[in-house]
Parts: C-alpha cells; structure tokens; sequence
C-alpha cells in the first residue's frame, strides 16, 4: 500500500514562494504602459447629486481621462443580482444592485461618483481631490429600527419603503409549543457591523490587448469563473476571449467574492477605451467604505421551555440591515434564520426576518455569513433559560441535544443553496463532554472559580455549541494530467485565499497516483486552465473541489491501470501505483514510470485503437445533493478588569466536527484564524456610524483588530463524524471558529461578572460598551 | 512638476541610483521603481506591519518613509533573506514547519520584523514574542503559530 497522505499534517507547496516575495499578488502586476486609476467617492451618506464637475481634475498634469456616469453610456447598468430569492412562500424580494457610478444619488458614504485615470497613482489622487461634487443632502437612514418607519428617506426612491425582503419560514407550530410551556424567555438581542479587513485590500489589473481582440484581468476575487462569465457579457466579448486570474490573494473571507464590484466591472471597460493596461489598487481607507460589510440584525426573540429544560419552539423575527444595496440577496439573513437552532432538537420553529435597505455599505457573507447572529441569539436563551430554571448551563444543552439516531435531521426550511435543512449527519454529545473535559468544566466551578473569587478576581467560563452549513453545490470540476515528467497538475476553477488548496488538494491527488504532494502542481483561479465552476465561499472549497479533485484523480488512476495493464500485460487488479510509478505487486521490478507511461499513452506515430483518449488525463466533476453540517463546541476562561473592564482569555478550547480531515495542521490554522476573528467581532471590532451615515473609526487607528498579544493560545480538538454526502467525508472547517465566540464571551463575562447582575445581549462588546453595561446594571 | 531628488541606496545588497519624486513612499519605490514585490502594503498608515523592512538593520515601515529618506541608507527586504526558494532562511524554515502563514500577505512584514528582534534576543519568552509582534496584524492565523515558529527557530551564524 502507498503512503497514505490524506490527514496527515503536510509541510505547505506553497509556502517558499510566499516566504521569499516571489508570490505574485495582483497588486504585483506590472504591464508596459500601465495607467493608474483613482476613484472619486461620495462623502455623503445620502444625497440627490445635481452635478459632478470634472473640469478642474481632467486639466491636472497625468491626467488620461475621467469618467462618470454619464459617460458610461449603455455601459451604465446596475451589477447582476448574485444570489436569486429563496423558494419560500409569499415572500417579499425587492432586489436593488449597485451602479457602477452613482447618477442620480448617492446612498453611502463612499459610494464610487468619478473615476480618474492617469499615468501613476499619486496623479490620479490629486486629480480626484479636484472633483467638486454638488448635491441636495437628503436624510441618512442609519438605524435599523427606524429604516421602516414613515418618518425615514427612502433609500431607492422606486420603493414605497425601505424594504429588501421578508421572509417567513416555520417548522411545526410554534404557537401550540408556547400553550404547553412551563415558561417563555423573551429578549431583544442586537448584532452590530464590523469588516472583514483581509490584510491585503482589493486591487484589479485589466489589459485589454486590441491586437489580439483579448482582455486579461487579474482580480482579487474569491470566484474567477462567475467574474469570468459576468464580465463577458457587461463588455460583449466571448467567454473565451476573456482571462480571469485571481493569483495569490491576501485574505478573502467572503467580501471578495463574485461581487461585481464598480471597480471591477469599470476598469476593463476603462482598458478597452483607452487600449492600455490599466490598475486599481484598494487603499485601507477605502476598504472601509468600498468593499462590503457584514452583520447588523436586531432580534426579539423567544423560547419556549418545560419546567425541567426542554426545549418546546422558538420564535425569532429580526430585522437584518442590507446596506444601500443587496446584489448578494438573502444569503446572510437565510443563514441567521438557518443556523440559529443549531445543535438543538427543537421541533417548532417561526423565524421572520425583514432585510431593509440603509445609507450604509452593501452587506454581504463575511466569514460565519450571518450564522454567528442565530448562535449568539439561541445560546444566549438557553443561558438565560438555563439561570431562569436553575440547571447548570452544560446540562441545558446536553438535554436538548439532537441525538445521534435522528441523523439525517431535518429542520424542514429552505437553506441558502435553497435545498431543505437537512443535517447530513452529527454525534454532539461527545464533541461536548470533551470539551467540558479540557476545559475541566466542574473543577472549575467547584474549586476554582470559589478560590478566585475569594482572592477578589473576575474569572469566568463560557461554553457554547454551534453547527455550521458547509460545502453547498451547485458544483465544482477539476482536470488532473500525469505530464512525461511524471509530475501530476490539477486544475480548478476555485480562487484561493490562503487556505492552503496548493497543498491539501495535492494530497488527495497523490493518495490516488501514488506520488508525493510536492510532484503534485495545482493551478486555481485562472479561467485559463479551467473553464467551469462556481468559487471559494461558505466553506466548500475542499468540501466541493476536493472531491472533483479526487473524482479526477480516480479517473486518471483507471486510466494509468488500464493503459499499464496493456502494456505490462498484467491483469488491472495485480498492479498498484507506488513511488510515482506503476507495478506489479509482489514484483517491483516490473514497473513503468507515469511519466514514461504518459508519453506512451500519447503516441507520436503509429495507429491508436479506436475510442483511444491520449494522455492520462481526466477531467470531472462533483455536486453535492446539499451542504454538509459540520459543528463544534467552543470554551474559554477568561479573567476581566473590573475598573478597566480589559479582559484576559486565561484558557480556550475548540472542540470541532468537520467529518474527514485532510490536513490537520491546515485545519488547525483555520480554526485558530476563525477564533481570532471571532475575538475581534465580539470585543474589540465595530464600525461605528454616526447619525449622518459617516464611519467614524476608517482605520487600522480606530479599528480595532485582534494582535499577537489579545488572541490566546487556542487547545483543539476534533471529533469526526464523516459526511456520508461526498466520497471523502469531508466537510468544510473555514467559518467554524469565527461563529460562536459572541455568545461565548456573553456568557463568560456574566460568569466572570457574576455580582454584576449582567444580561449581555449585544455583539460587539468593548471595554467601555461593558463598563456602560455594568452602571446600567446596577 | 516636482522637483526631482537624486537617490543612492543599498537594497539587499545591491546598489542602486534614482531621481525620484520627494513624496514617493519608500514601499512604492521598492514595489514599483525596484520591482521587489514581495515587501507588502497593508494600511498606508503604519499599522498593520505588512510592509516592515530593515533600514540599517532595524525594522521601519516602508509606507510612512519616504524613499528619499532612504538615502544613503542600507535597506533589507524579505526578498534579501533567503538565497533562492530552495534554501530559506531558517526563520522561513520555521514558519513553514510551523504553518505560520495561511495567505501569506503579512508574512514578509513579520519576518522583517522578527530579524533584529531575534537578533537582539534570540531566545525570547512567549510573553516576549507576543509584545513584539503586537504590532503586525495578521488576520489568518490567530498568531499562534507564528509564536510557535519563532520558539522553534534556531538561527544559527
């Protein structure tokens, strides 16, 4: 038998490249005769433009051109609408998608007015500044509660209200759970913003090449292909006459998705008129404003109980802040209504949710997607349920836990792939006991919390459970090649952003030909080298890809056994692939190389039987019937300042389920990047808006990320319960650590707190936020 | 038009004269006019790290220098480390056997960053590498393994 490289912890094909600066980023790109592009942003949050005057920013020195609305002529078009409105009875779905430059108003500060093109950047930045924008302010619409009320602008003035979407789904009937409770706990729970900061902010290169009717772009982008398609047809070029490359990229996380953001359906429109290279590169700034936002949703919501626990319904109606416009549809609000019952059997569910449009930055799945608002919203019921009845918080899970027997689950609503929310397969229960185990759940309550406290410390422990939907289709495909030099190449259509797909994808790849992951060469992101599939989002990359991966390499595997068996004249089942070559077993003298077989396979001369394929090289496909549900468990200890109300995370344990594990030490950084991220959106990270629409903290000054001293150690933990929907039994781990760490830090804090008399029921928290919280608790 | 400065500088050993902009940032004159990409540009303010070099050995940022201060001056960037991508140095040894980079964006700031600290402590606490890295983000990792990289490394002569 062959190495077996799947779950094993394999040093990274891509980390030499990264380490040295010799991977190319998109801002690395560098084109003779490249032109620089600059963008002129609303300063306003809502306002009626009356005009752009341009004259002064088209006479400075560098300047090729500037562009507005007007000029775009038919090119003018609002984006496509990403994601189409779930299959849900009598919803309401008024899409409204962003305009590549605002013409007739603005609807958020930053929004894109002008485009200036010159011969570097800084000349298109003075040039910018020379953009004089004249307009009737209008209202600002800010706060979420008061978007509907009659009294608020309206955002698109075509809608008689500021509605994106209503949607109501249930699962029996809640109102018949609420007669036979012993009690009902009811709370009005709030999310607030925060941004995904992926270090390296957005950039496009687009070269449009006149000669060769050709257009190249390299994106940022999490989904090369849909840009790809998209692109096309906005610019009336063939598919094939367009080239999408997202290279290396620093950090997605969900907003570099297939957005068609202004800057990227702009700039190869730019490139085609002016028949030169051109590059927009993201400043931090403008990341703040122009890239999309995740998060605000405000939630009353209520559990139903029996007197000993049980959890009988839960009701959640929310409203879910869209921003100024809502091209992603209701992907994260599907996700907060879909994830919020979490590990739970819970068999009467109303969620209600309405997605309203406001004068602040598009909304779109950033890491967790909007599944953290219905954990933090559930957990925060059970732990107020738990104090209520006087059963200890572990305990309160434990009893409403879905058992292992009722797998595949069903929680009867329509998911965000739009299939029924259907677990595939789950077993919590140990996933819990571990982590009270490492965590040593009862020792610490027994022993010593009541030591702590006796010496005057804040020490508290939180423990929550979450699932997270993984790994939806539609579909993606992957091509696998034995080259004549024996080494193997994989194609996908996926983008790439870190998670280490040069490496684990190799692994899958050689378990299958029987050669080391370094002999495996994996190309994403390139439409180039592959034509089909959809992207890198709501962790499906090695769910999906994976095993279009393994799907391909199988093929090649039957190709390389047949076209040996012919030619070693050996029956297929006596042979085995070893060392980069084919054998036979039991007599390893008798082998051919892959690579000398590759070039038999593709004959120079001579007659090939009829039917014959050259090459061993296959290309397919896998789409999984729906997502697959991974879960997990997360604890902490964590010690707070009582006057400073700073915080110090003593211990934090993950315990986690993602099926098959293709790379532990991957998995491992994903989690501990998850967390962190997680740590910043519960303590230290919020966009504050004022009442005008303005963001307050633009910077890495004033917002405020996770460093190497905030983020603890963080001890795993894995469970494995395998996906029986995909070969591997893989399911996707990317969102999983980010997802339940503000009911965690709830919940610790109140411990740590516990003469406070706290009720946390709002994400982000802060040193002062907290410090508020404990005076109007008093 | 702006005046022009004349500029001489070293960079990874190599010398080189340009007559630049006074408001050039020392990151783009690296990226752009010298071609090495791999120092990286993160915030434009001097946050995040990303774009840390060695100016006579101690670690600046490349985004609030102006190239012209770099006159005269002796610069080291990532691509100044290793000898080629076969034979890292070891600090890149370890934060490959540690997976101390997932998107690998940040990577060059903070090993640009760790060089002299590493050389002026080579073997620090954890509480001691945390403090100097408090000022690089990296938004991957959660930081751990970059710790643990750098308890691991042993950077010999």
């Amino acid at each position: 038998m062959a190495t077996r490289y799947f779950g094993q912890p394999i040093k990274r094909n891509e980390d030499p490249r990264l380490l040295t600066g010799q991977a190319t980023f998109t801002d690395d790109v560098h084109l003779p005769e490249m032109l620089h592009v600059a963008f002129y942003r609303s300063p306003y949050a809502h306002a009626r433009i009356r005009a752009v005057h341009t004259e002064a920013a088209r006479a400075m020195p560098g300047v090729v051109a500037v562009y507005t609305a007007d000029d775009l002529g038919a090119y003018w078009q609002p984006g496509p609408l990403l994601v189409p409105p779930p299959p849900v009875k009598e919803i309401i779905f008024n899409p409204r998608m962003q305009v590549p430059l605002a013409r007739d108003k603005v609807r958020f500060v930053g929004e894109p007015v002008a485009v200036v093109v010159a011969e570097n950047r800084y000349l298109a930045e003075d040039a910018a500044e020379q953009i004089h924008l004249d307009v009737e302010v209008l209202p600002a619409v800010v706060d979420l509660e008061q978007a509907l009320t009659p009294a608020a602008a309206l955002v698109h003035d075509d809608l008689d209200q500021n509605l994106n979407a209503h949607v109501i789904q249930r699962k029996g009937d809640y109102t018949r759970a609420r007669q036979q409770a012993d009690i009902i706990i009811q709370r009005k729970l709030r999310y607030d913003r925060g941004t995904a900061a992926a270090l390296e902010n957005r950039g496009i290169v687009a070269h449009w090449e006149a000669r060769n009717q050709q257009m190249t772009i390299w994106d940022t982008t999490q989904a090369p292909i849909p840009i790809r398609n998209g692109l096309a047809g906005m610019l009336g070029l063939s598919e094939k006459q367009v080239r999408v490359i997202a290279p290396f990229i620093g950090g997605g996380f969900g907003p570099k998705i297939m957005m068609f953001y202004q800057e990227e359906v702009l700039l190869p429109w730019i490139s085609m008129r002016l028949n030169r290279p051109v590059k927009w590169i993201e400043d931090r700034q403008e990341n703040f404003y122009a890239t999309t936002q995740e998060r605000g949703q405000v939630h009353w919501a209520e559990m139903a109980l029996t007197r000993d626990g049980k959890i009988l319904g839960v009701k959640d109606v929310f409203l879910h802040d869209a921003g100024a416009y809502a091209p992603y549809g209701l992907t994260v609000a599907l996700n907060s209504q879909c994830t919020l019952l979490g590990q739970y059997d819970v068999a009467h569910y109303y969620s209600e949710f309405t997605s309203v449009f406001t004068t602040k930055p598009i909304v779109t799945p950033y890491r967790g997607a909007g599944r953290q608002h219905g954990v933090f919203v559930m957990e925060r019921l059970l732990d107020i349920a738990a104090k209520e009845l006087d059963i200890d918080r572990v305990e309160m899970r434990r009893r409403n836990l879905i058992p292992p027997d009722k797998f595949p689950y069903s929680n009867e609503i329509i998911y965000q792939d739009f299939a029924p929310l259907t677990y595939d397969s789950g077993n919590y229960l140990p996933a819990l006991a571990r982590a009270v185990e490492m965590i040593d759940y009862e020792r610490f309550l027994r022993e010593e919390q009541p030591r702590l406290r006796a010496a005057g410390k804040h020490v508290g422990l939180g423990i929550v459970t979450y699932v997270e939907g993984t790994g939806i289709g539609p579909y993606e495909g992957a091509k696998v090649t034995v080259e004549a030099s024996g080494r193997v190449s994989v194609a996908t259509g996926i983008g790439t952003q870190g998670q280490g797909h040069f490496t684990s994808f190799a692994q899958i790849v050689a378990d299958q030909l029987g050669v080391t992951p370094e002999q495996v060469r994996l190309v994403t992101g390139d439409t180039a080298e592959f034509y089909w599939g959809a992207g890198t989002f709501a962790s499906r990359g090695a769910v999906v890809a994976g095993n279009a991966i393994h799907a391909a390499a199988l093929a090649v595997r039957r190709k390389i056994l047949k076209k040996a068996s012919d030619e070693l004249e050996v029956d297929e089942e006596d042979l085995e692939l070893v060392d980069g070559a084919v054998r036979v077993k039991g007599s390893p003298q008798t082998a051919i190389k892959l690579g000398d077989l590759a070039v038999r396979a593709n004959p120079m001369r001579g007659a090939v039987k009829p039917g014959t394929e050259p090459g061993l090289e296959a290309t397919d496909y896998f789409g999984p019937e729906r997502g697959a549900t991974a879960s997990g468990v997360h604890a902490m200890i964590v010690e707070v300042d009582p006057e400073t109300m700073m915080i110090e995370i003593l211990r934090y344990v993950v315990v986690h389920d993602c099926g098959a594990v293709i790379n532990p030490m991957i998995l491992e950084g994903q989690i501990h990047g998850g967390v962190a991220q997680g740590i910043g959106n519960a303590f230290y990270e919020q966009l504050v808006f004022d009442e005008h629409g303005q963001l307050l903290n633009a910077s890495f000054m004033d917002y405020l990320l996770p460093t190497a001293d905030t983020v603890p150690r963080i001890e795993t933990d894995h469970v494995e319960t395998r996906s029986p929907l995909n070969p591997l039994g893989i399911k996707g781990a990317g969102e999983a650590g980010a997802i339940p760490v503000g009911p965690l830090f709830a919940q610790a804090i109140e411990d740590a707190l516990h003469d406070a008399n706290l009720e946390i029921l709002e994400i982000p928290l802060s040193p002062s936020r907290l410090y508020e919280l404990v005076a109007e608790a008093k | 038009m702006t005046e022009l400065y004349p500029v001489q500088l070293t960079v990874n050993g190599m010398a080189y004269a340009r007559t630049i902009e006074p408001r050039l940032l020392l990151s783009d004159f690296l990226r752009h006019e010298l071609g090495l990409t791999g120092t990286h540009v993160g915030c434009e303010h001097g946050s995040c790290g990303a774009c840390t070099v060695l100016m006579d050995g101690q670690a600046v940022r490349s985004c609030i220098l102006f190239a012209v201060q770099a006159d005269g001056h002796e610069i080291t960037t990532v691509e100044g480390l290793a000898a080629n991508s076969a034979r890292l140095h070891p600090l890149q040894e370890a934060f490959r056997a540690a997976h101390g980079l997932q998107c690998g964006y940040c990577t060059p700031g903070f090993l640009m960053t760790l060089i002299p600290f590493l050389e002026e402590n080579p073997t620090p606490s954890e509480a001691e590498i945390r403090d100097a890295l408090s000022g690089n983000i990296c938004r991957c990792t959660g930081y751990q393994n970059i710790v643990d990289a750098v308890l691991k490394v042993e950077i010999g002569d």
